[in-house]
């Protein structure tokens, strides 16, 4: 940190580093529980492993009173429109933690329906492995994402988000133009990505 | 000799501290707090939505008319009064005071058919 002492008196420190600290240790959690990962994650919040410890026990059920999602289970492609449109509705900053290896990877859905991790659709910041990973893994990853808060400027962060809102204009316009469902302008996304080389769509 | 009330000096300069602590507070909160609150406001991100997906039909909230529900409580008077008979008439064993009991049951009910017939629960259009 580049923080200096006047003789005990005044310190002195970046704007980034007070915000982050800040955002830090009030994150608002939003469990997008869709599997078992979700039944780990009560046992996270409730009294034993307790995740109010780390500033996150204010749990909102509503992505527009919270700004850490945790995606808990399988995402199928059909779901991958609703997991964009919850992201988009969060508040910002927003942070995504994929738990479990369903929405980090497929997991064990190596399936035409399943998407192979949530990282296609929406920007994910740590990933948990496990399945489910026990309470303390996601205590670990939420640890690890404030880690990564502290260190993040505050520009870059906006960039990133931004950058999803453009992905999302250009997935409505496809639906526009071609009339096709979420699911199917998604897919169109992934396949134009896949030419460039890309494994993601925002 | 001191004003009787001097003591209490303090407490009057402390209220005049929070009165105008409060009118500034309430001055800023019109138009120069608000600057400094994020406001990211999107499209994506004021739609409403439902399920995460957008709604599917606008006429959900509707209001039905009250006789809908006036038909349905009637129904259920009578559908109970049927699938009462139905065990009735398959142990009925010539006994007459069990026909009397089933009669005076619907007599009963029959009160109340007449009454909520004379009341005009049956016309549709009112």
């Amino acid at each position: 940190m580049s923080e200096m002492n006047f003789n005990d008196a005044v310190m002195t420190t970046r704007l980034d580093a007070v915000v982050n600290w800040g955002r830090k240790n009030s994150l608002w959690p939003m469990p997008f529980g869709v599997a078992c990962c979700a039944i780990e994650f009560m046992s996270m919040m409730a009294s034993k492993y307790d995740l109010s410890r780390f500033g996150a026990e204010a749990m909102r059920f509503s992505p527009r009173q919270s700004d850490m999602m945790l995606v808990l289970g399988t995402i199928t492609n059909k779901m991958a429109p609703v997991l964009r449109t919850i992201y988009a509705q969060m508040a910002e900053p927003k942070w995504v933690i994929s738990v479990g290896v369903c929405a980090s990877s497929g997991g064990m859905y190596r399936t035409y329906s399943t998407l192979q991790g949530i990282d296609r659709v929406i920007p994910v910041d740590v990933y948990v492995p496990g399945c489910p990973p026990r309470p303390e893994s996601m205590i670990y990853g939420v640890m690890k994402l404030q880690e990564k808060i502290e260190k993040e400027s505050l520009s870059m962060r906006k960039d990133h988000i931004e950058r999803f809102y453009e992905s999302l204009d250009r997935q409505e316009a496809l639906q526009a133009a071609k009339g096709l469902t979420g699911q199917q302008a998604i897919r169109e996304m992934m396949f134009d990505a896949a030419d460039r080389g890309v494994g993601t769509i925002f | 000799m001191a004003h009787p009330a001097s003591p209490f000096l303090s407490v009057l300069i402390l209220l005049l501290i929070a009165g105008v602590t409060a009118l500034i507070i309430l001055v800023l909160s019109g138009k120069v707090l608000p600057l400094l609150k994020p406001n990211n406001p999107k499209a994506a991100k004021l739609r409403v939505y439902e399920c995460g997906v957008p709604i599917q039909q606008d006429g959900a909230r509707h209001k039905y008319t009250v006789r809908f529900y006036l038909t349905a409580m009637l129904f259920i008077l009578f559908d109970v009064e049927a699938a009462f008979l139905f065990p009735w008439a398959v142990n009925f064993k010539h006994a007459l005071w069990t026909f009397g009991a089933m009669l005076s049951f619907m007599a009963t009910l029959l009160v109340g058919f007449i009454y909520a017939w004379g009341k005009g629960a049956f016309e549709w259009e009112r």
